[in-house]
């Protein structure tokens, strides 16, 4: 049993933490290696398995990165299940970001089925809520070729017939609608599976992400429980706050817990991964949740105001939640899977 | 033990009900049920038309221009006028300063304030709180010094919420720093529009300006602005803190909540069938529905005390805590029923325009479920009303 890191990933994360404090762009991402850590080194890269994913992202969410990195990891990791190494080089490279586009109107949470068609080279359809599609290179669409399968296409996002709709992301970053017109499409082949193995590795990437968010929320909270003064004494010394502050630390804990679960199962068969998936993601979204809202709760109302640095971070750990499946989207599968 | 309203209270309520209707725009309606801020203008809009009726301060006595609404009346018209979307009334004149006023101010103070609370005239703020002084409110340190027939006033006030709309603003002012800090204190109205004063905006985590900074630096504020006798103004902040909180617990905007979440959840699809059937969102809207129908006569409880002349004490800590959790987990519900449509996060451009890719009823969910999380911070967090409780009530 180990329970530490091997050196090589807590080097990445040691000048991940520092960088990422500094401010990084996505070249500097790409030099330090983060999306080299993602792709398996059969993929180009010289990582990929769970841990290397956990590590990476949990930095990112400490930092509060809006850089799409978990989108374009996805997208990556469909395009080398599509040998198409040239492009995988170049994302590992920084030089080409892309983003995945799945998700359609009314599917809420669910991985299907998908309506956006494949005819004659051209795409039809929209795709809902694509986050990191503002400014990619590349998209990676999923779309149903011959009117049954569902096949990965990609597709220059500022392509005739191609249209974004973009607004800010509770998250942080951005996420568009993208509307489909008759937009020219290259086929790359590819199958649902992949694309639900890719999803699992993701939703690793939004655990570990909000487990470093969580830990920024509750050293912000402790901070200010150490100095903030009220009736002559530093809230801190209340007891009513000291439990909960405890409460928060406790439940911090089971998430990482549940966190390194997954990664350890990331690779393992679908069953034990869907499995470990939906135990993580259940208990992140909650566990998330509760950080913010007692973190906000316990700072008052400065927490309430934009300009506190804790509400980016506030928000990203509510965001938690409505990315790849909710709480009971994922109880539900656990519940499935169980049976 | 009756739980029915008598036919008197039945009318009103029917009374009431047939004026919103005939007097509320729906457009309003449509953006207090969406969580969209409201302009200026629409709130002195809805102000105007209750006025009108008589129904701005139903529950002043009638001596001032309201109607000496019962507990009972007064409960009445705020469930059903938050049941219909109705704006909430702006409080800091009507509900807060005109009570004080009527049982603290001078002859000259009532008449000269109270018709022009009615009237729209005057909108007032509230400037209680400073950055250091939150829960520990007498800590206050906003400074009114003598100078012949004025006050001079220096220091700031935070978390104004609304000052950008106001003419006027109730202060409590530090004017000795002798005995308990409670001692020092006077409750002071100043006009905005004195040299001076200077309002900040403080955005709020959804990205709405609500609440405000103001600064004063030497505002000369007349001696006859003075509101009951100097030093005593904690006495009478604590009156305000204690009179009327029947509609503390906010029953019917958590009512009129749980109508909206149903909508979405009755039109939002979840594996093709409609949320409202999904066993795990069902459990839990019907938690949540049962918690208000006991909130909702733990609340009739109070204000049936309040009937018989016991005035609502520590029992509105209890509504406080227990209304402001239920209204922000139905808010929650609202975030978690639109599903990825509460991640595109908006707020209103420079020009006023909105634009949200999802539904309509999704557009401000994830921003209401922020902004709600105020509720349990503000008029005394819920941490301060538990200590109250423990104490009051409990004895412990
Ligand atoms: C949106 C908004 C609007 C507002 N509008 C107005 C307004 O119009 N006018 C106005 O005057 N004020 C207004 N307020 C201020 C509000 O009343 C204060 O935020 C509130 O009193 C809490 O003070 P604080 O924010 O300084 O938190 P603090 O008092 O610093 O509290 C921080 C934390 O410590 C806890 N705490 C404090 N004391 C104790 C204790 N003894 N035991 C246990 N826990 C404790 C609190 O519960 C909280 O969790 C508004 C606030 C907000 C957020």
């Amino acid at each position: 049993m180990d329970f530490n890191h091997t050196e090589e990933r807590r080097m990445l994360a040691d000048s991940l933490r520092r960088t990422l404090a500094r401010g990084a762009d996505w070249a500097t991402l790409a030099e330090l290696g983060v999306l080299g850590a993602l792709f398996t080194e059969d993929e180009g890269g010289f990582g990929g398995q769970g841990f290397d994913i956990a590590v990476v992202f949990e930095e990112l969410g400490r930092a509060g990165s809006p850089l799409p990195v978990v989108e374009a990891g996805l997208a990556g990791g469909l395009l080398a299940d599509c040998g198409q190494a040239e492009l995988v080089e170049q994302i590992i490279a920084g030089t080409l970001r892309p983003a995945f586009a799945h998700g359609e109107p009314g599917l809420r949470y669910d991985h299907g089925p998908i309506r956006t068609r494949y005819e004659d080279g051209r795409l039809t359809g929209r795709k809902s809520v694509v986050e990191g599609a503002e400014g990619a290179d590349l998209l990676v669409v999923t779309a149903l070729e011959n009117g049954d399968t569902v096949r990965l296409f990609t597709v220059a996002p500022d392509a005739p017939g191609v249209t974004l709709y973009t607004t800010p992301s509770l998250n942080g970053g951005s996420v568009s609608e993208i509307t489909f017109d008759g937009a020219a499409a290259t086929p790359i082949g590819g199958h649902m599976g992949l694309v639900e193995n890719r999803i699992e590795a993701a939703t690793l990437a939004v655990c570990a992400d909000a487990l470093g968010a969580m830990e920024t929320a509750r050293d912000m909270t402790l901070d200010y429980l150490r100095t903030r003064k009220q009736f002559g004494i530093v809230i801190g010394k209340f007891q009513a706050l000291q439990h909960r502050m405890a409460d928060v630390a406790i439940e911090i804990e089971q998430a990482r817990s549940a966190v390194i679960n997954l990664a350890g199962h990331l690779h393992a068969d679908a069953l034990a991964r869907d499995r470990h998936a939906s135990a993580a993601k259940n208990m992140v979204g909650r566990v998330a949740r509760l950080v913010a809202e007692e973190a906000i709760q316990m700072h008052g109302g400065i927490a309430m105001t934009e300009e506190y640095a804790l509400a980016p971070v506030s928000r990203r750990l509510i965001a938690v939640d409505h990315r790849y499946g909710d709480e009971d989207w994922h109880l539900e599968r656990f519940i499935r899977l169980s049976a | 033990m009756d739980l029915n309203y008598t036919p008197d209270e039945l009318a009103f309520r029917d009374e009431v009900r047939a004026f919103i209707k005939d007097n509320l725009p729906a457009d309003i309606a449509r953006r207090v049920g969406s969580g969209e801020p409201l302009t200026k203008a629409d709130m002195d809009l809805w102000h105007s038309r209750l006025n009108a009726k008589g129904w701005l301060a139903g529950s002043w006595p009638r001596e001032f221009g309201g109607q000496s609404w019962t507990a009972v009346q007064k409960h009445i018209f705020e469930e059903e006028y938050a049941a219909a979307h109705a704006p909430r009334i702006v409080p800091f004149g009507v509900a807060m300063l005109g009570p004080v006023l009527q049982a603290f101010g001078s002859k000259a103070q009532q008449d000269y304030y109270l018709p022009r609370i009615l009237s729209g005239e005057d909108w007032w703020c509230q400037g209680y709180s400073e950055p250091g002084a939150g829960s520990d409110l007498a800590s206050l340190k906003t400074r009114a010094v003598r100078d012949g027939d004025h006050y001079v006033v220096n220091g700031q006030k935070t978390w104004t919420t609304l000052g950008q709309f106001a003419n006027k603003i109730f202060c409590l002012v530090r004017t000795s720093t002798e005995g308990k800090p409670q001692e020092g204190i006077s409750f002071l109205l100043i006009d905005m529009d004195t040299p001076g004063i200077e309002v900040r905006p403080i955005i709020l985590i959804d990205g709405v300006h609500e609440v405000n900074e103001v600064w004063f630096t030497d505002v000369r504020v007349p001696v006859e602005n003075l509101v009951g006798k100097e030093n005593e103004g904690w006495t009478y902040a604590k009156y305000l803190l204690t009179h009327e909180r029947t509609g503390i617990a906010g029953v019917g905007f958590a009512t009129a909540a749980l109508d909206s979440l149903k909508r979405i959840a009755r039109t939002e699809m979840n594996h093709g069938r409609p949320l409202i059937e999904d066993p795990h969102f069902a459990a839990r809207l019907a938690r949540i529905e049962i918690e208000l129908m006991a909130m909702a006569t733990t609340n009739l409880r109070v204000v049936a005390g309040a009937a018989e002349g016991k005035a609502p004490g520590a029992e509105s800590s209890m509504l406080k805590v227990k209304g402001s959790i239920l209204r922000q987990q139905i808010n929650d519900l609202a975030r978690r029923a639109v599903g990825p449509w509460a991640v595109p996060f908006v707020s209103e451009d420079l020009e006023g325009n909105i634009y949200h890719p999802g539904p309509e009823y999704s557009a401000r969910v994830a921003n209401s479920y922020l902004n709600n999380r105020k509720i349990s911070i503000y008029g005394g967090s819920n941490e301060v009303q538990r200590g109250i409780i423990t104490k009051a009530i409990l004895g412990l």
